[in-house]
């Protein structure tokens, strides 16, 4: 029989996301399916469509874990970490620490600090409002009368530079109506749409060592990472699977779970 | 021999039963005094000047307890909408437009104790120490019901309290006495001034007694019961129930300490809580926390009703040095060496901030000093966003993913357990 996978979920606002790793901790498969109102089908779906895509079969896995809002509605899950962990987790995967780790997601924003040894030091979550999050950049694209998938393509027309300057999410969209009434562009609209989703999320935190740009919002709107380097004066590393990192980590975190029982069990003479 | 399982959470303690019979006795004394005037009835801020009105024989009536009944209760978000709509912003403290809204609604937590409303006041007395919204809130009801609003303006952001400090508030205290003796129709008697701080003082050190027993592993009173346990201390400090019922507690937590681990639920990590409680997320947060095995051992808001300085030998200086060292008081250095005691004698693996939306002065996260204590102490700090009574600035999930993934931190190299 081949070695135990295991999977993790990350249940967010938007997108529920799996990843599947194999024992040695290789990520095999990733999935991605809407979350809409049913937290445990979108999970079920998501799952099997993983499974079907590596190729394993459900008792081949030895372990599913949950992350995301909706981790702890996911009951078939085995365990589950915070998006904090997962995240966290996931990034130390792709690149050694000390780092910062910047997760932009539908329903908020997480700015996690990571030391030299990998250590979670720090994390900063936005506060109860939707700037700097893809919620903010979905209500951006309906006053600019364009599809969410259309704003990256609108945002790389722009030629001249547009400040928004509003704090919450409602009066950015009164201030866009108002630069719409002015004259301004559509295209210059959505960069300034962008910037401002990275000046909320840069106020959230001191942003130090390495950055690693993670979440939904990064990787469909590549845009946010220019914005993100130039503010930060550094690269910022845009991990393949920036979307499913939560998913990637948690199912790490199975994995690691399963690594320490085993250890544990040896030490005490009953593995 | 496998070891006996573990409780998840600590069954309540022998003296809540005592508790609930006191504070049910304290509501209808007032109210009863409120109907009958047999005794002059005054409204006091939850830190105020309250032995002068002891010494003068008023029953006395804190609206921030009524306040934090109004959260606990979740009455709150009915009420607190008609005060919005009277003017008063939804930026400020939620007590105060919880308590007016619940005047305006003719609705409140005090039915179950059989009261139609809070007691209406001969007087009211307020202290500024701990902000200006007490001011406000009470000349609000002085309007309204056309009694004598009198109270201390006091210093705040407080470095060193000094002696022209503590002089400006016993000149305060002084002035107040004439109009305190006419609305009580007697002049005040110095030995039950005194009498009245004695039990004050004696009531904070059982008090504090009761909140230091928590040093102990695992604590015996975490911070949502002692929220709770608080209530004497706060309506009826200068009182001897107050003294008896901590007495009591104390025993009683005694007990537990002696008891050990044996029977009590895991404690795998303590916190300190710094700020207000979310009070209409009390239950929500303690099971949250004894689901992660965590214990919330000691509080910045538990202790604000510790007056080291009360000296019935000194009564009024006393009372105004007591005063003006509040930790709400003070400014950002006192406030840390504070915090940094705490930390060492509760022995705690990390600090939670609460930064309550409409109570700057009780939240601690606006200036940077989580950051700075991080540093300086080298321990983790975590800020959850929320209120104390406006539920519409907490938010369940997110407040619920940053403490699990706090103590997820501070699990740090340690293996993964299964399913927290």
């Amino acid at each position: 029989m081949a070695p135990p996978c295991f999977a993790g979920i990350d249940c967010g606002s938007w997108n529920t996301k799996a990843a599947l790793v194999d024992a040695g901790g290789r990520l095999v498969a990733t999935a991605v399916s809407r979350t809409g109102a049913d937290v445990l089908g979108a999970a079920g779906r998501v799952l099997a469509e993983l499974l079907e895509r590596a190729g394993v079969a459900r008792a081949e896995v030895a372990a599913v874990w949950s992350t995301g809002f909706g981790r702890h509605a996911i009951t078939f899950a085995d365990g589950s970490r915070t998006e904090l962990d997962a995240h966290a987790r996931g990034a130390l995967h792709f690149v050694s620490g000390p780092l910062t780790v910047v997760d932009i997601g539908g329903q908020d924003a997480k700015i996690i600090l990571i030391d030299e040894a990998g250590r979670r030091v720090s994390h900063k979550m936005n506060r109860k409002c939707a700037a700097g999050t893809g919620s903010f950049l979905e209500e951006m694209a309906l006053r600019l009368d364009v599809k969410i998938g259309d704003l990256p393509g609108l945002a790389a027309a722009s030629t001249e530079e547009v400040e928004l300057g509003s704090f919450c999410t409602v009066f950015t969209g009164t201030e866009v109506l108002g630069l719409i009434r002015q004259g301004k562009r559509p295209a210059d609209l959505a960069r300034a749409a962008y910037r401002s989703v990275v000046k909320r999320v840069l106020e959230m935190e001191r942003i130090e060592g390495r950055v690693v740009a993670t979440g939904g919002v990064v990787a469909f709107h590549p845009m946010v990472v220019t914005l993100l380097e130039q503010a930060v004066g550094a690269p910022v590393t845009l991990p393949e699977h920036a979307q499913e990192m939560g998913a990637l980590g948690v199912a790490l975190a199975a994995r690691a779970a399963s690594q320490a029982e085993a250890e544990a069990a040896g030490a005490a003479g009953t593995g | 021999m496998p070891a006996p399982p573990r409780p998840a959470a600590e069954p309540p303690l022998r003296s809540a039963a005592v508790l609930k019979q006191l504070m049910a006795d304290h509501f209808a004394a007032v109210d009863r005094a409120a109907r009958e005037h047999h005794r002059p009835v005054a409204w006091c801020t939850s830190v105020g000047p309250v032995e002068l009105l002891r010494a003068l024989g008023y029953e006395v009536f804190f609206p921030e307890n009524h306040g934090a009944l109004l959260g606990a209760s979740r009455v709150a978000g009915e009420t607190m909408p008609r005060a919005h709509a009277l003017g008063y912003s939804p930026d400020i403290c939620s007590y105060l437009t919880s308590d007016i809204g619940s005047y305006l609604a003719k609705k409140t937590p005090l039915a179950k104790y059989g009261l139609q409303g809070a007691p209406r006041p001969d007087l009211l007395l307020y202290s500024t120490n701990q902000c200006r919204e007490v001011r406000d809130w009470f000349e609000f009801y002085g309007r309204e019901w056309g009694v004598p609003v009198v109270g201390v303006t006091s210093f705040r952001d407080l470095g060193e309290v000094e002696e022209h400090h503590v002089e400006a508030i016993v000149r305060q205290l002084e002035a107040l006495v004439p109009e305190l003796e006419r609305v009580a129709s007697r002049r005040l008697d110095g030995a039950a001034l005194e009498a009245a701080v004695a039990r004050s003082r004696e009531c904070s050190d059982l008090w504090r007694d009761c909140l230091g027993a928590s040093a102990a592993r695992p604590a015996p009173l975490g911070f949502f019961d002692a929220t709770i346990h608080m209530g004497p201390a706060v309506v009826l400090r200068g009182a001897q129930e107050a003294c008896d019922y901590y007495r009591l507690l104390s025993a009683e937590l005694q007990e537990r300490v002696r008891a050990g681990a044996a029977g009590r639920p895991r404690e795998r990590f303590r916190l300190y809580w710094d700020g207000m409680p979310v009070w209409g997320r009390l239950r929500d947060l303690s099971d949250l926390f004894a689901r992660i095995e965590t214990g919330v051992v000691a509080s910045t808001y538990c202790n604000s009703w510790v007056f080291d300085a009360l000296d019935p030998r000194d009564p009024l200086r006393s009372m105004a040095r007591a005063s003006l060292e509040l930790f709400i008081a003070r400014a950002e250095g006192p406030k840390e060496r504070y915090l940094e005691r705490m930390v060492d004698q509760f022995q705690v693996d990390g600090i939670l901030f609460h930064d309550a939306l409409t109570c700057p002065n009780n939240s601690n996260a606006r200036f940077g000093m989580p950051q700075r204590l991080r540093k300086q102490l080298g321990i983790p700090v975590l800020v959850v966003d929320g209120d104390l009574n406006d539920l519409r600035c907490f938010s369940d999930e997110q407040a619920r993913t940053n403490i699990e993934g706090f103590v997820e931190q501070l699990e740090g190299g340690r293996p993964v357990p299964a399913r927290a």
